[in-house]
């Protein structure tokens, strides 16, 4: 038994025939072929495959995809507008926000929920905000600082980020 | 920068540059982030293949068991499977192997699919073939396997005991070696002791959780007889060989690739069963085979880590001079060996002179089989235990002395002018000023007003605590001599006709960012840009055949390979160069893109590349082209070190642990990028902390696994952590060329005892010695309302009776 979803992905409608059962992550991986969005626990445990539903964070292995059935999702991979890369990448680039990278892509879906909704967050709120996403390089140190560095990036006027986003 | 210590080798710094050129000691964004950061690198699960099909494996859910039967024929009619195996059909296939010799050793059959038995939770009995990964997990379920579950050991002491249950019958007992390290007249040195202090403590079992957990593709073509593995590995060389012995393929017919690696901390420098199961698949079925382990799995079958029981004795003289160590280790092993399994507490036992003058040292290890998973190099891999039992003996010593600890410490410090030192147990401790470290880790963290404020807080019922831990490590791994498998590591540099360099390194990087200190390194010899070196690692049919990244070696030996390879280049470049401007080559300098010679005629260096290529104009004899290979194999070890130190209050009604300050003084030598020496700081201080307060593999009596997910075993969350302050020394080893040592471990090595160091102090005046890892709150509460004593130091009224009112809530 499958059913038929459209999703849009990073702009992009997909329409697919799926197994009721298919996790959102592996619609994104298989189906749409992109990988950038990870898998470390499958049990909503790791955050390793946040991704943005309608605009908030979802661990996209809790997710189904017939869940997301004519809903939007943005990945990691939909994030830059062609060389350019958002905010928060710059940030975590420029800060050391990353060592191995598996946690970065849900690393940086999460912190763009976060950002939205606190654009100049504290240190701890930040580290509250990440807490559901597990890092097992950096020790967030480095994270935080990326975060931050973003929301400086993202609070200036956007002329002053010529060409951001 | 500090001159080395004289070297005990003949390796002379021969380039005062590298600690500090145009590239190297910069903090440079990374070159790999921009792949990374966009979600367009490829890890080993990211791989699709044309007609690839998936594999799982069903694993015992018994610690012990006799194998009655299997049935595979419900697995097998489940539409879109394509086979199903067990250990009657890979007969010639595995055994698992073992890297490691000792004249005593028990080196039991390891298979990599269970055969008549199985020994832990996890071990795997049937692999499935299927055409997706839903099918395959769910025709994993359908193999029917009878077990007839047999009595299991999981505690070290018991399985050492007469009537233990037999991992392994055939040995007649559990016990997997023992290892004896001595030296001096340990018993005089405990004779004439005015004090010995005793501890037993647990260095529990870790699971390291690489966020991305194994995985496997293999694919093979058998009209040219190649068999290419795509695998999560640390050690793409060495699993190439071992995977060609695996499957019985001739090693020129095995191509193995580490693509990105989602992080290893030492669990994927290793030879896993799968690793020869995919393989081994793919050219059965003739299918492309993917293989990814799954977090549950990973928790089961990726190695542990630690998991040792020890009991160390110290013995002092009045004045807090060390006498003599003696430890007796009781390693797990788990139920087989996997490829470094007994080595790991034989490091414990080199580093246990830790960076002490210890004139007598007795260390007998008895390794351990139990119903267990295998433990392995985990972060440290063996220096962490054998730190923790010196820095919390340390401890102990000082407070029974009554000295206070970072004094008792600076006491039994070898002087600077000692070094090269060599160690008790037979090591030669490169360079180091331990003096220095511990005074600016103290200065940095305030630690006289620290202590001041602890003894006023005993009068307001506050306690606080202040842990130190001056630590060593052995880094570089290592000499061939004192490794299983060969010590050196290979470079090779290519400066191409167009002038960009492409770096094949047989190091094979994993997040510590080699592509750009490499990058960094060779940019400053050649004078060119960073951004114009492509580091190339983890395919070992492009880069000579290398070891591999682990024990803080990539960049003292991958790195030094590199180094010494472009020497070559450069001596070739300058004898061309003064060939074309009529020069000798001793005159010639290189920089800033250009070659100069003492007249002061310079060419551009994209002019000398192109005519070693062109090779119209070259001096006699000079053979054309421009790549050069090193294989550097160092003449020591590096001994990277430093001092940490942190302070806590523990709420004594909650038993929480806050953790106020912390900071670290690491020496790793030159550094190359100082914004990734402080990643990999801050990523090691996190791991020993989350060994020190939160993680913990338990298994119950029976051998199931409790904690199975990220639920039951607690990895370190952000904010949980808090902020680190780092510093650093510089004293560069005269091992390497570059004075490079290593910083890869450092954090993880010093911080767990340097916390539960802090714990323990703040809890003193409850008379509280020593709380077994992880300090959970509910532990911390125990001992306070266990401990025993009510020492002098509680004069203050209200730590009684605070300890009383803990006591009557109970
Ligand atoms: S994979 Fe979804 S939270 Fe871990
Ligand atoms: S960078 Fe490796 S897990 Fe976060």
């Amino acid at each position: 038994m499958t059913k038929n979803v459209t999703i849009t992905v990073n702009g992009v409608e997909r329409r697919a025939s799926v197994e009721p059962r298919l996790l959102l992550v592996h619609f994104l991986r298989e189906n749409a072929g992109l990988t950038g969005t990870h898998v470390g626990c499958e049990t909503s445990l790791c955050g390793a495959c946040t991704v943005l539903l309608d605009g908030r964070a979802v661990k996209s292995c809790t997710v189904l995809a017939v869940q997301a059935d004519g809903r939007n999702i943005t990945t990691v991979e939909g994030l830059a507008s062609g060389d350019q890369l958002h905010a928060i990448q710059e940030g975590f680039w420029e800060e050391h926000g990353l060592q191995c990278g598996f946690c970065t892509p849900g690393m940086i879906m999460c912190s763009h929920d976060l950002l939205e909704h606190h654009p100049n967050p504290s240190d701890s709120e930040i580290r509250e905000g990440i807490n559901g996403n597990l890092c097992r390089c950096t020790g967030y140190q480095h994270i935080v600082a990326a975060v931050k560095n973003a929301a400086q990036k993202m609070s200036r006027p956007t002329a002053a980020r010529a060409g951001a986003r | 920068m500090a001159t080395p210590a004289k070297s005990p080798t003949p390796q002379k710094k021969t380039n005062g540059k590298a600690g500090n050129g145009t590239w190297v000691g910069k903090r440079m964004k990374r070159k790999e982030d921009p792949r990374m950061i966009r979600g367009i690198s490829h890890y080993t699960d990211d791989l699709k293949l044309a007609g690839m099909v998936h594999c799982a494996f069903t694993r015992s859910p018994h610690a012990h068991a006799e194998i009655k039967a299997i049935r595979t024929d419900a697995a097998k009619a489940l539409p879109g499977v394509i086979a199903v195996y067990t250990s009657a059909d890979t007969t010639g296939l595995g055994p698992v192997p073992c890297a490691i010799q000792m004249p005593d050793l028990k080196v039991p059959r390891h298979p990599v699919l269970a055969e008549g038995r199985v020994r832990y939770v996890g071990e795997p009995v049937a692999v499935v073939v299927a055409e997706d990964l839903y099918i395959a997990r769910d025709a994993a379920e359908l193999v029917e396997v009878d077990y007839e579950p047999l009595p299991a050991v999981t505690d070290l002491e018991k399985a050492l005991g007469k009537d233990s249950p037999l991992v392994h019958e055939q040995l007649k007992s559990n016990q997997a070696f023992t290892h004896q390290l001595k030296n001096g007249d340990v018993e005089a040195g405990f004779k004439k002791a005015d004090r010995i202090v005793k501890q037993r403590m647990m260095n529990q079992r870790l699971a390291p959780i690489a966020m991305e957990p194994r995985a496997v593709v293999a694919e093979y073509l058998p009209g040219e007889n190649r068999l290419t593995v795509w695998s999560s590995t640390q050690i793409p060389h060495l699993l190439k060989t071992q995977i060609s012995l695996l499957v019985g393929l001739p090693e020129t017919a095995v191509r193995v690739i580490a693509p990105e690696v989602g992080g290893g901390f030492g669990s994927k420098l290793n030879v896993y069963g799968e690793e020869g199961v995919v393989p081994w698949l793919a050219m059965k079925t003739g299918r492309p085979v993917k293989w990814n382990e799954g977090r549950r799995e990973n928790f089961m079958a990726t190695i542990h880590g630690r998991d040792a029981l020890n009991d160390v004795e110290l013995a002092l003289k009045k004045d807090g001079t060390i006498l003599g160590m003696r430890a007796r280790v009781l390693a797990d092993m788990g139920a087989y060996h996997q490829l470094l399994t007994p080595l790991i507490p034989q490091l414990t036992a080199l580093m246990h002179a830790g960076c002490y003058k210890i004139p007598a040292i007795q260390i007998d290890i008895i390794g351990v089989f139990t119903n267990k998973m295998s433990t392995d190099a985990y972060r440290g891999a063996g220096r962490p235990e054998a730190t923790f039992n010196v820095e919390r003996i340390m401890e102990l010593g000082a407070r029974e002395m009554g000295m206070d600890p970072a004094e008792f410490r600076r006491k039994n410090f070898p002087l600077p002018k000692e070094f090269p030192y060599t160690t008790v147990t037979g090591l030669t401790y490169d360079s180091a000023k331990y003096q220095e470290s511990l005074a600016k880790a103290l200065k940095l963290s305030g630690y006289d007003s620290l202590r001041r404020r602890q003894k006023e807080g005993w009068k307001r019922g506050k306690y606080y605590g202040v842990g130190v831990s001056t630590y060593v490590e052995i880094c570089a791994i290592g000499p061939s001599a004192a490794t299983p498998a060969g010590g050196w590591e290979s470079g090779t540099v290519r400066i191409e006709p167009t002038g960009k360099v492409t770096v094949l390194t047989g190091a094979s990087p994993h997040g510590q960012g080699e592509e750009t200190t490499f990058a960094q390194l060779v940019a400053d010899q050649l004078g060119i840009d960073p951004q114009d070196v492509n580091v190339v690692h983890g395919d070992t049919l492009a880069v000579p055949y290398g070891i591999g990244t682990f024990g803080s070696r990539a960049t003292a030996v991958g790195g030094t390979a590199i180094y010494m390879a472009t020497q070559k280049l450069k001596s070739k470049l300058a004898t061309l160069a003064a060939h074309l401007l009529g020069s000798k080559p001793a005159d010639i300098s290189i920089g800033r893109g250009q070659l100069t010679a003492k007249s002061g005629k310079r060419i551009p260096f994209g002019e000398v590349v192109l005519a070693a290529y062109t090779a119209r104009n070259i001096p006699v004899g000079f053979e054309p082209g421009l790549e050069a290979t090193h294989f550097f194999e160092p003449s020591n070890f590096t001994f990277p070190f430093g001092c940490h130190v942190c302070s806590v209050e523990v709420d004594i009604e909650t038993g929480e642990i806050k953790i106020e300050k912390y900071v670290a003084v690491d020496d790793c030598g030159n550094v190359i990028n100082p914004l990734l020496v402080a990643g990999q700081i801050q990523g090691g201080i996190a791991q020993g902390l989350g060994q020190a307060l939160w993680e913990e593999v338990v298994y119950n009596d029976d051998g199931q696994l409790v904690t199975g997910t990220l639920m039951d075993y607690a990895i370190p969350k952000a904010h949980l952590l808090p902020e680190f302050t780092l510093d650093h020394t510089v004293t560069p080893s005269p091992v390497n060329p570059m004075g490079v040592k290593g910083v890869g471990e450092a954090g993880t090595i010093a911080s767990t005892p340097c916390i539960v160091n802090a714990v323990c102090d703040a809890l003193s005046p409850f008379g509280v010695r020593h709380i077994e890892m992880p300090l959970k709150p509910e532990r911390v509460w125990n001992a306070i309302r266990t401990a025993k004593a009510i020492p002098a130091i509680a004069a203050s009224a209200e730590a009684p009776r605070k300890r009383e009112a803990v006591r009557r809530r109970a």
